[in-house]
């Protein structure tokens, strides 16, 4: 039997052309023939998926022919989210917004790293003075002269210079001073000095650094007692615009200086300090802030730099509280503060004379 | 009346039971109510128009095909299965043009339909293969096989169109085209 014979009768077989007989011959056939069979198998599956494709075309065809009734534009204009402005602004623009941004935060950031706002430091100093490196140069070509001179006379003291200064007050009759804790914060040792010049060593009894206050105790055998102490310790907070001032070391001699009280509130809106229109300097830190009655409204701490009259001081109830808080242990009866102002009626010349006496020059020693 | 009608959503059913009995209007209606949807989807998914339209036909021949199959179950929604098939053909479209940037934007619920579209391609690939070798075949011999084998045309009517003196003739040129066209179909990868 010839191919295309044989594919007529297949196709003639797979489109029910047959008669009975004839269909029976030839389905006996394939059985019999594997050959045959496979063909039929084959011819099948393949004009099957030629009519598939022709009804695929048609369907793609009669979709197409839909699809030209639909009026696709509207759809898509209906359908599509539209984001806003700004979104847009960004998808299409935000490599660009993002290079414009870190810029900008460059030139803010350097600009305010080169200024110096970024350094708290730089706008607020803590008034402690520190003894001039001429000076110190100076002292130490006497100590090496001294050496020198030791090495024949046994008997000379050898002396260190002293680092830095403060000023102190005091607030018992038996030695127990007032000043700030970053005056005393680096020190090996420390001596307090009174008016006429007279040294006394002192320890460090008790400090609240986050205060800034520190208590010293004259520790020194010489050391006799002061008297009664003139001022008290004024407990309720002052009112702005009163009058005050302050008495310290910034130098070798005491200096006075007057002002106000300017703000109730310090550095940042710190409750703890005052802020205070008195001129003070480095050496005046630790010392007393007065009121015109005599009483002592705070301690003198710091000052803002790149300001005009903007300095700080602490006020006198947070030195309160930190007397109530010095450990029990390390005094031998409580601090006996004193009630009685004997100040409050004299002018202040005669306050100041009476004064000076209870404020003391701190000299800390310190290694480095 | 009718414009109303024609708008309104058709039921599941409807369109099941449409197109299994070859109703033209199903699918008009079928292909009008669901291209909105993935329209949204593919416009929204830095597609265009025509990508909507490929990606939804594409959609509505796999969903034929699976009804025409009888195995179309009316417990899934058919807007679900338009949209998941839209959206796992675009999302192939898309890493195949590279621009799958991790995430679709997802207006509908969707469900796996993985093996539809599994079947769906291979077909494809069949089809291709058919409608080149089709092309490669040339004239006459691809009418003489469209109209006997897809249009249902009789040897007597082929046989008449194409001037052949009698039906012998063109039978064997059939079959001759037929032996080409199994060749070029079987030969291409």
């Amino acid at each position: 039997m010839r191919d295309e014979q044989l594919l007529d009768v297949i196709e003639r077989y797979l489109n029910s052309e047959m008669n009975a007989d004839e269909r029976k011959a030839f389905e006996l056939l394939r059985k019999e023939n594997a050959d045959i069979d496979s063909r039929v198998i084959e011819h099948q599956q393949f004009t099957g998926l030629l009519k598939q494709y022709g009804e695929r075309v048609e369907l793609e065809n009669r979709l197409n022919a839909i699809h030209q009734e639909i009026d696709v534009h509207a759809i898509a204009e209906e359908v599509t989210v539209h984001p806003s402005w700004i979104i847009q602004l960004w998808r299409n623009h935000h490599s660009k917004i993002s290079v414009a941004a870190s810029i900008a935060i460059f030139a803010v950031l350097g600009t305010l790293f080169f200024t110096g706002y970024l350094s708290n430091s730089s706008t607020y100093t803590e008034l402690r003075r520190k003894v001039d490196i001429l000076n110190r140069s100076n002292i130490n070509l006497t100590k090496s002269i001294t050496d020198i001179r030791s090495r024949n006379n046994t008997s000379a003291r050898i002396t260190t210079p002293d680092k830095y200064r403060g000023t102190g007050f005091a607030i018992t009759s038996g030695g127990l001073i007032a000043t700030n804790y970053h005056v005393i914060s680096d020190a090996d040792s420390v001596y307090v000095q009174n008016a006429s010049g007279k040294s006394f060593k002192a320890k460090v009894l008790y400090y609240e650094a986050k205060n800034d206050i520190a208590i010293l105790k004259i520790t020194d055998t010489s050391f006799k007692g002061l008297g009664a102490i003139p001022y008290t310790l004024k407990r309720s907070e002052s009112d702005l615009a009163e009058n005050v001032y302050t008495y310290g070391y910034p130098q070798d001699s005491p200096v006075y200086g007057d002002g106000r009280v300017t703000s109730s509130n310090g550095l940042n809106g710190d409750s703890i300090d005052y802020q205070i229109s008195v001129p003070i300097n480095p050496g005046n830190s630790g010392g007393p802030l007065l009121d015109g009655k005599g009483n002592i409204v705070g301690i003198v701490k710091a000052k803002q730099t790149q300001l005009e009259g903007v300095h700080f001081a602490i006020k006198s109830s947070v030195l309160l509280n930190a007397i109530e808080n010095i450990p029990a242990d390390s005094l031998n009866r409580k601090p006996n503060l004193n009630t009685k102002n004997t100040l409050s009626g004299l002018t202040r010349t005669q306050q100041i004379k009476k004064l000076q006496n209870y404020v003391f020059m701190v000299k800390v020693y310190a290694k480095n | 009346m009718s414009k109303e009608l024609k708008s309104s959503t058709p039921t599941d059913s409807e369109i099941v039971f449409g197109i299994l009995n070859n109703s033209e209007s199903a699918i008009k209606r079928l292909y009008a109510a669901y291209f909105p949807m993935v329209m949204q989807l593919i416009i929204n998914n830095s597609g265009t128009e025509d990508d909507a339209k490929d990606i939804y036909q594409e959609a509505i021949i796999v969903l034929y095909n699976k009804i025409k199959k009888g195995d179309f179950e009316l417990s899934s929604k058919l807007k679900t299965f338009i949209y998941s098939v839209c959206r796992r053909l675009w999302l192939k479209r898309l890493s195949q043009m590279n621009r799958y940037g991790g995430d679709l934007k997802d207006f509908q619920d969707y469900s796996p339909v993985d093996d539809e579209i599994e079947q769906h391609n291979e077909r494809d690939i069949q089809f291709t293969k058919m409608q080149g070798a089709l092309q490669l075949l040339g004239e006459p011999c691809k009418t003489i096989i469209e109209d006997f084998y897809i249009n249902n045309r009789s040897m007597q009517e082929i046989c008449e169109s194409f001037g052949y003196t009698n039906a012998d003739n063109a039978k064997t040129q059939k079959y001759k085209c037929l032996q080409r066209l199994k060749k070029l179909f079987f030969q291409q990868k």
